[in-house]
Parts: C-alpha cells; structure tokens; sequence
C-alpha cells in the first residue's frame, strides 16, 4: 500500500473556500473547531463561503430531485462567484452532496441551464471539493509528521461510512471496501489503526429522530465490532456518523445489552492532539461518550 | 395483469436506468443494511419493475421498501452490473409522495424529511430545534428525546436562534420554482 493518498487530488495552491454545512453550525460544533484549529497549526487559511445556504441533505434528494441539485448548486455558484477555486466539505453528507451536483450538472447541459435558471445564478462546475483527508493530505501532507508533538499513541478504529468513498465513479476517492486514506494519516499521527470490518457500513444516518431504533441497531453493530477487535477510539470525518455512533450510545448499549464506553472523536481532534493542542481547543469535552486520552 | 410499459419507460426517461439490466444475482440485498426491515428487498423491487406490472408499481409506490432506503450507495457499488437502484428509489420515492401514495408506517421518515425541508426553506440553513419541533407537530411524538435536548444545550450543541442568510428570497425562488 502506498503511503500516498488514493485519487488525491492535485492542483494549483490558490484560495480555499470552506463550506460548514448545517451540522458544524450546531450539533457538530466541535467539528468545526478542530477543523479551523488544525487548519490554523498548519497555516492554511479558509474563507468561509458567503451566505452559504444548506446542501438539502437527504431529506431534498429523497422528496425532489431538482429542489435537491438546485440548493447544492447554489452554493457552487456562490464558490465561484466569490472567485475561489476549491472548497474544504468537512461533513461527509455535504461533500457527497456537492460532488455529486456538479458531476450531474457537467454531464447534462439541459439541465445545468435548468438549475441555473433555478437558482438565478451562473455555474462553470470546475470547483475542486476536498474532504478533510483530502485537505490535510494536499496541504500539509508530509509536515504532519514533523509537527506531530505528542503521538496520539491508541489503537484506533477508522470509520468511513457511506458518504466519503461512495459513489466512486463519482467521487474518486480512496478505495471502496477497504478504504485506507484516514488509516495513514493517523498512522502518521502515531497511532495504530486496527483491521476491522465496518469501515463503510452505514450508520443510520438521517433515521436518527424517525427510527432511532433502526440507528441502535447499525450503530450498534459498529461500535461492537470496534470495540470487539480492541480499539480505544473510533476515528469518523461526518458529523451524522459522530452523533449517531456517540449521542445514541444509550440506545446503542440497550440494543447491544452491554456497555460499550469507547469513544467517538473526529480525525481533526485526533490529529489536533498529536501537534499539541490541548483537549479543549478541538472541543473534546462537547461529546457525550466521554473521550479522555492521557 | 395490467401491462404498464409506459410507466418503466418513463422511470428510465427520469433515471437513465434500464431494469431489465438486472440479472437478479442478489448482492444488492445481501448487502443492503436495512433489506431486512424491508418488505421487498432491493433485488426484489429490480424484479418487480422487470415485470411491467402495473399492480406490482403500486405496491412499490407503497411500500415500506423505498422510504427505509437510506441511500447508503452500496448497493449500486457492489452491482455487477453497476445498476442505479440508489436513483430509483429517489424517482420512487418522489414519485410516490407526488400521487400521495406514501405507506403508513413510513409516515414518520417522511415527516422528518418534510420538517428538515421546511427549515431551510425559510432560514436558508437547518435549524435543529425547528427541525424537532417541526417532526413532533407532525407526528405527535412530543416526549421523543426530551432528555437529550438540554444535554446538547449544555455542550453548546444546539443554538437557540436560527442563523438567517441573507439570500432568502433566493431560496424561497428555489423551493418555489422546484416545488412538485
């Protein structure tokens, strides 16, 4: 396996739009922080884009397909207008979101001139959308290791899910069933990623408050398996999976009849503690699993 | 049996999916995390459309099935014949809820949509309180999760006003122009 990031893609250093997305606005919050205080260690700077508005989600590509494309589109055009060239997603949902958009957009003109008019705005649909890995890999890539201060020294289960790696022929990142991008950065982070076998299982996503009990149960499987194989903390990049995985630990442990205490922390707080950030500044104690590493 | 060829043409007109493609190997629903909860597991929705029965179409439409996808993706990734079952249950999906067909149990899913949607539509982001008010008026499930609320408060989790954007008119524009 090379130590290089699959399908990362490359170009021209030129001004990083940032795009929070809803969750990062509120129950994620703490994703965010992690995101700015490790993009700030490493001196990359992210404009945040203006007046962004939400990608849909779910809930717009399973009611309307066209409500859906438009609203991603929206904040495509509004990347562009503000003249940036790339945008770091850090939540999974909006980065697939995004993506998926303009690829639809670039292979239907009718329907790109359709959502243009739609949104009232025009759209070139060349913005390049990195996700946090992406980001940390073309920005920072081999410094990770020099800045690393204290290695995040724990067994670590890294957890994709669906939205980062799949579709593929659209996203074109990393592998499919065994993806290894998070794996090698957090080995660089010094940790000790472990084999296991839920890497790309969904969660539950979007059925966290209309079926929780469907989330108990695929997270359920998750976080045992994790744990199962020996992890002391499973590393995720999407806020959906984060509270799903750490806000339904109750009804987790109740499906799994046990209790299971491992905690959920996102890649950006791993990371952050291994340059030397304290616990604090990438918002550790905002999760409710509590998530303490001495 | 009433032979519906105008209905599966349409679907591949919206989808771009040609169902008679699927050769019913079956890894879609071995797969698939939720083809259990289903009453027709994804290989089983391929063949009903394979069929052209218009009666079988309807039951698809009202079918716990299509709103319990969760558009995970890893059915069209393991797809031999890379078939976009993920794009078929969206256009069924809005299909159904367009000709008011949605299955009863499924309500709550649908709400919960519907509640997220009408957020955005009028602060242009999600806001969660909104968004779980929004769901417990339309199911009634008033106590749901009344625990977690302030815990996530207390974490700084959950912002009590809405944040605004300045381009809601535009995102009113959207949801008119697209409405169904």
């Amino acid at each position: 396996m090379s130590e290089q990031i699959i399908n990362s893609p490359c170009g021209v250093k030129g001004t990083i739009g940032f795009y929070p997305g809803c969750s990062l606005k509120g129950s994620s919050s703490e994703y965010a922080q992690s995101v700015l205080a490790v993009a700030k260690a490493f001196d990359i700077e992210l404009q945040e884009i203006q007046d962004w508005n939400c990608c849909g989600s779910t809930a717009a590509h399973n009611l309307n397909k066209e409500l859906a494309l438009s609203l991603s589109a929206r904040i495509l055009a509004l990347s562009e207008k503000q003249g940036l060239t790339e945008v770091v997603v850090p939540c999974a949902a909006c980065y697939n979101r995004l993506t998926v958009t303009q690829h639809e957009l670039n292979n239907d003109a009718a329907l790109k001139q359709r959502v243009c008019d739609i949104i009232d705005m025009p759209i070139k649909g060349n913005l390049q959308i990195l996700n946090v890995m992406q980001m940390i890999d073309k920005y920072v890539a081999d410094r990770l290791e020099e800045k690393v201060t204290t290695p995040f020294g724990h067994k670590v289960a890294c957890y994709y899910g669906c939205l980062l790696v799949r579709p593929h022929n659209i996203l074109q990142f990393d592998r499919l069933e065994d993806p290894q991008s998070m794996d090698i950065l957090m080995k660089r982070s010094g940790a000790e990623p472990i084999e296991w076998g839920f890497k790309t299982e969904c969660c539950g996503a979007g059925f966290s408050v209309s079926r929780t009990d469907v989330v108990a149960k695929l997270s359920g499987n998750i976080v045992k398996d994790a744990a199962d194989r020996g992890a002391e903390a499973i590393i995720v990049a999407c806020p959906m999976c984060q509270s799903n995985l750490d806000m339904r630990r109750p009804q987790i442990n109740e499906y799994l009849k046990q209790k299971i205490d491992i905690p959920v922390i996102y890649i950006t707080q791993a990371i952050g503690l291994a340059v030397g950030l304290s616990p604090k500044e990438v918002g550790l104690q905002k999760h409710f699993v509590p998530a303490q590493f001495a | 049996m009433i032979n519906n060829q105008k209905s599966i043409h349409e679907l591949q007109l919206h989808t771009g999916v040609n169902v008679n493609r699927c050769y019913q190997c079956g890894k879609c629903t071995a797969g698939c995390q939720l083809a259990d909860e289903m009453d027709f597991p994804p290989s089983m929705v391929m063949h009903m459309l394979q069929t052209k029965d218009e009666e079988l179409l309807q039951q698809l439409l009202n079918s716990k099935t299509i709103w319990l996808c969760i558009s995970c993706q890893n059915c069209i990734e393991r797809c031999p014949m890379s078939i976009d079952i993920p794009h078929i249950m969206d256009y069924l999906r809005e299909k159904s809820a367009g000709e008011h067909k949605i299955n009863r149990q499924s309500r709550d899913i649908v709400a919960f949509h519907r509640a997220f949607l009408d957020s955005i539509k009028y602060t242009g982001r999600l806001y969660e309180i909104g968004l779980v008010a929004g769901y417990k008026a339309r199911t009634f499930h008033l106590t749901q999760d009344v625990v977690l609320a302030p815990k996530m408060y207390a974490k700084g989790k959950l912002p009590l006003v809405p944040e605004m954007i300045k381009g809601t008119r535009n995102i009113k524009g959207i949801f008119r122009k697209t409405a169904p």
